[in-house]
């Protein structure tokens, strides 16, 4: 046990220093991502459901903070609990849709309706269409703390991923997230126990979407702009991606997996144009025939084998 | 009678055939999707990359070796069938095993590799590379261009698509197909071979995108990006007609298409969601699909 506390202040103490090795706004960027992979990993690691629309949850945050932090003139943290309230409503929309099927119809369905999603904002007005919101301001945290400074901006951004780090681990170790771990493994026995397994679904749902939302409203704050992109079947896609590679259904699996992926882009964006779709693709198809446990999944795999059965 | 609920009569046949075109579109997709469900239990993402790679096939037979529309007609969906046979081959066949979802989830990044190549190779948005007049024109002679053409897609693809339902709804080869899709193991011991079935479906399958694609060649732009929105509207359709029938694939594709028309008439700013919005009333209603059954 204490090993793992030790472990986790290493990575805490990492989190802080980040900034000065690295340029913060790529740190923020890849802790945005993150923390959307690890609310995506909720659902697909913990409770057996691939969403394949969950960017329109990061897409409408986006937008929702953008909008409110810029027209209405809300201050940063006010814009960030907005948006993740309107991402987690329209969570529960998609939600208790798309619980209606399960499996393959589940990723299906959820990929229609953000679709949907993303056609009403490249439709309305206020999304500004396909420049998209753009010079949304920082403002001042709490009243006091200026966040136009890349560095103050790190720290809030780190505390709200460690906040909802925390809110994700703590939930997939209680005992409604050993309830999702048994609709994953046994859908029909969680129901024979007695379970309303849908209720939970759907609570594991807006949870998950919620929490991408905070991500999106976030990653606005960072970019000062919320575009298009943000909601597109892509950026979906990469999330799937992101997890599958850090490996699903462990804890830190959707961290490294976005930290890699997020990187990759960064470097490869100006080296070899419209390839990196190909890339990606590639990494895909590589991971599902070859890595289905992912990074981090393979290597406990490799560490269990070299100690031994855990005692 | 001039006027339809005060809509030009000709603007309104207008958007009914266009409607109609792009059902035949949904119902050949949504067709070909079925039919590789059946078999090998994969939703194929890529039905999209290889409906616009028979049209990028076809565009390029003509611009680099001059081969018509006719012999794009054939030779697209053979190539792309043979690409698939390939695929099924190389991938596919390692997941049958696994969940449903790696299935997904490759077929997923394989849409991501072809159109990443085609991007590459043709540029990104904006569908540069339009159809020259030539190729249009080519194989309408004496008649009136654009009616006719749509006249033809639609022709085409319904008799191919109950060509397809009369394979494999009537034939003894069909029968065979049906009994491996109901249950593979017993099928393979009274001494069918199954595992060529399956690869031999899912060439078929994607051959039948790719001629889609051939078809929609002359009719829409063509560009790296012409099937991945379309898949997206095709999968609502799935969901709506739910996969267990080959005819009810069919008819969903051909009523949501023309629905979509109509709403281009009435109330065009929801033609993009129209198909969305009825599947979300759908799973409302009937959880299981039009045609399906719950699996």
């Amino acid at each position: 046990m204490d090993r793992k506390l030790l472990g986790y202040g290493a990575l805490l103490a990492f989190g802080l220093a980040a900034p000065f090795l690295m340029y913060p706004v790529l740190v923020m960027k890849v802790l945005c991502f993150a923390l959307f992979a690890c609310a995506f990993n909720l659902l697909i690691g913990y409770t057996g459901l691939l969403s394949f629309g969950h960017a329109c949850f990061l897409g409408t945050a986006g937008y929702v903070a953008g909008h409110s932090i810029k027209v209405w003139g809300f201050p940063p943290e006010l814009g960030l609990i907005t948006a993740t309230l309107a991402a987690a409503g329209l969570g529960w929309a998609v939600g208790s849709l798309a619980i209606r099927r399960s499996g393959i119809y589940f990723a299906m369905i959820t990929l229609a309706l953000a679709q949907m999603v993303y056609f009403f904002f490249l439709q309305t007005p206020f999304t500004g269409g396909e420049d998209g919101l753009q010079g949304v301001p920082r403002g001042k945290l709490l009243g006091v703390i200026d966040l136009t400074d890349d560095y103050a901006l790190y720290y809030f951004v780190l505390a709200i991923f460690v906040f909802a780090f925390w809110l994700i681990h703590r939930t997939i170790h209680s005992p409604f997230g050993q309830i999702l771990k048994a609709i994953r493994e046994n859908e029909a026995r969680a129901i024979s126990l007695g379970y309303d397994v849908a209720k939970y679904k759907l609570l594991a749902f807006v949870l998950s979407a919620g929490l991408a939302g905070l991500a999106g409203a976030t990653k606005t704050l960072v970019f000062r702009f919320a575009t298009l992109t943000d909601a597109h079947w892509h950026t979906s896609g990469e999330v799937v991606l992101m997890t599958l590679v850090g490996g699903m259904g462990t804890v830190f699996g959707p961290v490294v997996g976005a930290a890699i992926i997020v990187t990759l882009q960064n470097e490869l964006a100006d080296k070899v144009g419209s390839l990196v779709t190909t890339i990606m693709g590639a990494i895909f198809v590589l991971c599902v025939l070859l890595f289905r446990r992912g990074i981090v999944g393979e290597a406990m795999a490799l560490y269990q084998r070299m100690v031994g059965p855990r005692p | 009678m001039n006027e339809v609920f005060g809509i030009p009569i000709q603007a309104f046949m207008g958007q009914l055939m266009l409607g109609l075109v792009n059902g035949s579109f949904y119902a050949m997709l949504s067709l070909g999707l079925a039919v590789i469900f059946g078999m090998l239990n994969i939703i194929n993402f890529a039905h999209g990359a290889l409906y616009m790679m028979g049209a990028m096939l076809a565009w390029m037979g003509l611009n680099y070796l001059g081969l018509d529309y006719w012999w794009a007609l054939l030779l697209s969906p053979l190539a792309v069938g043979v690409l698939g046979i390939l695929i099924e081959r190389t991938m596919l066949q390692w997941l049958y095993q696994l969940d449903h979802l790696y299935g997904l989830l490759l077929t997923f990044g394989l849409a991501l590799v072809i159109e990443g190549l085609f991007l590459n190779a043709y540029g990104v948005s904006g569908q540069p590379y339009a159809i020259p007049e030539v190729f249009s024109g080519a194989y309408n002679l004496g008649f009136m261009f654009l009616p006719k053409y749509r006249a033809w897609i639609i022709v085409a693809s319904l008799t191919l698509c109950f060509a397809t339902w009369f394979v494999i709804e009537r034939t003894r080869r069909g029968a065979y197909l049906r009994a491996a899709t109901e249950n593979p193991k017993l099928t393979q011991a009274f001494g069918i071979n199954v595992p060529l079935m399956v690869m031999l479906t899912y060439g078929f399958g994607v051959g039948l995108a790719a001629f889609a694609g051939v078809l929609a060649a002359p009719a829409v732009q063509v560009g790296p990006l012409m099937g991945s929105n379309l898949i997206i509207v095709v999968f609502a359709v799935v969901v709506i007609g739910g996969m267990g029938s080959i005819l009810g694939s069919i008819v969903t594709g051909l009523g949501l298409g023309l629905i979509e028309g109509l709403t281009k008439v009435f109330y065009p700013e929801a033609s993009a969601t129209v198909v969305f919005i009825i599947m979300a009333l759908v799973l409302l209603v009937r959880p299981a699909g039009l045609f399906g059954k719950e699996r």
